[in-house]
């Protein structure tokens, strides 16, 4: 398990280093120096450029500059924002927990109603019931998520008036924030209806960023179920006479979940790249809004460390669930 | 000379398997009513997108300064002259939405293309060669797929400059890794079966066994692969052209034209709706396609 364990980690560093230098590149492809780009559309006087240009150290070789740069990545040292003249791992740190939040909160969504409904959908294949809820994974496959997100706000925002528009709790409440997490530091804060607002502003980003994976989720459950209870193992426990429960809950999901292990660590990508809409759409102050918002405002040093960052979680979280299916099927190890 | 005569006997010969293969694909195909409903949506599309300037009753351009953001016909104010309403400057929908057609279309075939032509090329080059090239592409194609594919493609927009040319060649390059792993997997499976190792005795160099001997025997995953890559890319497109780094205004394209309408959600429900009913069907239309293609091509699930 350990050499598995190393030999995954070791496939991660190549690829890493090259995720830095796609980073790293990234502000070179620019037209223009970084001076220039920084100081805006003001005509700088050259000895004056040049001097700047020396302080950040852009006078140097390529390769010595990407060294100081992965140096600093070290160091966790990623830049500082052009708009802000904060460091970026800085805001990184106090805008992830509310995409993590989001984000958690949209895959227990996905997987709670996802499995069962394929477990389900399998058990009775072909039925009026299957042929539903496969035709709705469908559509949230296919769904714009963008459009999804403004379709819920007319209804839920607009026409019922059940939940707030935007952002992450009412404007009413104010304590600190302990853990970044708003659910639990509006519990922490112990004031009155704290929760519930927290809550309520939270259902529907949740509905929206969890409707890919839900609709993938169900789908892989359910071709994943189909496989396994055609095998022979379940054919025995069942002439063994268990009752259809343990047989379907106990035998055949344990096998059928090696497969949606993997699916499911596999949208953690999808949920990353469907938080950058879903922030936008409920102006969630998360890291996809961030990103979003700094290519608007050509913050050339904030897009380039968050990508890096970004790229870094979805690496460790892939390195995860490889590890995590290594342990569930040891086939694999080997 | 035996190459030759060897190529017209075999071109004859294969005449009828061709199309005996063609309608063992569509009774399989068939088969799944979805699909086909889903190809029959796909035509009209393609229909309507290439009539457009007939059909569409208004210029999708045209703004009429006395009807502003007047509501579907079937709704109180609604009027004949525009079916599906205006727009917040007066533009009929209807006839935008017909143009937009044009536009994902446009999206979705320079995306696919460019991202299979070139994933293809790369990926049979890494699995033919294999050695220290694979090894590189791999590891290259690694680093495409360790970002999220829509923020790349939002970040490489923002560095060449926001627009739908700049956002179709960022969809392709982060789309062409699954064509490149497809490729290099299918031909390193087939490279050592019999009939390859029989063209290259037979004296066949290696563009030839590449690209005539092996590639036509990985196609089935690759075309599964287009037509999910098709419909994703009109997604994609969509949604870069909804956080304003596509297509831009005035432009008919279906996520530009809801980015125009968000502010308008709760006053005029139609500007929002429509156009991403319009995305929503086509792509689901292609999906359910590529389903059909899928069961149709893969051998595995063929029940003989």
């Amino acid at each position: 398990m350990l050499k598995f364990f190393f030999g995954r980690l070791l496939i991660l560093i190549p690829t890493f280093i090259g995720v830095s230098i796609i980073a790293f590149a990234f502000i070179r492809l620019l037209p223009g120096d970084p001076v220039m780009l920084m100081s805006g559309e003001r005509v700088m006087d050259p000895t004056r450029h040049a001097q700047i240009m020396h302080e950040l150290g852009m006078d140097r070789p390529l390769v010595m500059q990407y060294l100081s740069y992965i140096g600093g990545i070290l160091h966790g040292d990623f830049g500082t924002s052009i708009v802000t003249k904060r460091p970026i791992i800085q805001q990184f740190f106090a805008l992830f927990p509310a995409t993590l939040e989001l984000s958690v909160c949209a895959i227990i969504f996905a997987i709670v109603l996802g499995i069962p409904a394929g477990v389900f959908a399998a058990i009775k294949r072909g039925s009026f019931f299957d042929q539903s809820v496969m035709g709705a994974a469908l559509v949230g496959y296919s769904m714009p998520i963008f459009w999804w997100g403004l379709l819920l706000i007319i209804l839920f925002s607009g026409i019922l008036r059940w939940t707030p528009v935007s952002g992450r709790i009412d404007l009413l409440y104010f304590f600190p924030s302990v853990t970044g997490f708003m659910l639990i530091d509006s519990l922490l804060s112990g004031q009155k209806g704290a929760f519930t607002s927290a809550l309520s502003h939270l259902i529907l980003p949740t509905i929206v960023l969890g409707t890919i994976p839900l609709a993938v989720i169900a789908r892989q459950t359910r071709s994943a179920m189909l496989e396994v209870l055609s095998e022979d193992y379940v054919r025995t426990a069942r002439a063994k006479g268990l009752s259809p429960f343990r047989v379907v809950g106990i035998h055949a999901l344990r096998n059928a979940m090696i497969p949606v292990i993997t699916t499911i660590g596999l949208q953690v990508g999808v949920m990353l790249a469907g938080a950058i809409l879903t922030e936008t759409i409920f102006s969630w102050p998360g890291i996809g809004k961030w990103m979003v918002d700094s290519v608007f405002k050509r913050d050339y040093p904030v897009i380039q460390g968050g990508l890096l960052l970004i790229a870094a979680i979805i690496m460790i979280v892939n390195l995860i669930v490889d590890l995590l299916y290594g342990l569930v099927n040891p086939r694999i190890r080997h | 000379m035996a190459d030759t005569t060897a190529k017209t006997a075999s071109s004859l010969d294969e005449m009828s398997p061709r199309r005996r293969q063609l309608a063992e694909f569509w009774f399989y195909f068939s088969e799944n009513k979805g699909a086909v409903i889903g190809l029959w949506f796909f035509v009209a599309l393609v229909v309507v997108a290439l009539l457009a300037p007939l059909i569409a009753p208004h210029e999708p351009y045209q703004q009429y300064r006395d009807a502003v953001l007047v509501p579907p016909v079937w709704q109180d104010g609604g009027r004949w002259e525009f079916l599906l309403g205006t727009d917040a400057v007066g533009r009929d929908i209807l006839s935008r939405l017909l143009f937009g057609a044009r536009y994902s279309l446009f999206i979705g075939i320079v995306v696919t293309a460019i991202a299979l032509v070139v994933g293809i090329l790369v990926g049979v080059v890494a699995g033919y060669f294999r050695g220290w090239v694979d090894t590189v592409i791999m590891r290259l194609m690694d680093i495409i797929l360790a970002f999220p594919s829509l923020l790349l493609a939002l970040t490489l927009v923002a560095v060449l400059g926001p627009g739908l040319d700049n956002a179709m060649i960022a969809i392709a390059l982060v789309y062409q890794p699954h064509f490149v792993r497809l490729t290099r997997a299918a031909v390193m499976s087939e490279k050592t079966r019999d009939y390859v190792v029989a063209a290259r005795v037979a004296g066949a160099g290696p563009l030839r066994l590449m690209f005539r001997t092996i590639l036509p025997n990985c196609m089935a995953p690759l075309i599964v692969q287009a037509t999910l890559s098709f419909s994703n890319a009109i997604l994609d497109a969509a949604a870069l052209g909804f956080l304003g780094m596509g297509a831009q205004p005035p432009t008919p394209e279906w996520g530009t034209m809801l980015a125009e309408a968000r502010e308008f959600i709760l006053r005029a429900w139609w500007v929002v709706t429509l156009p991403g009913l319009a995305i929503l069907i086509t792509v689901l239309a292609i999906n359910v396609m590529g389903d059909g293609l899928r069961d149709a091509l893969d051998p595995k699930m063929k029940r003989s």
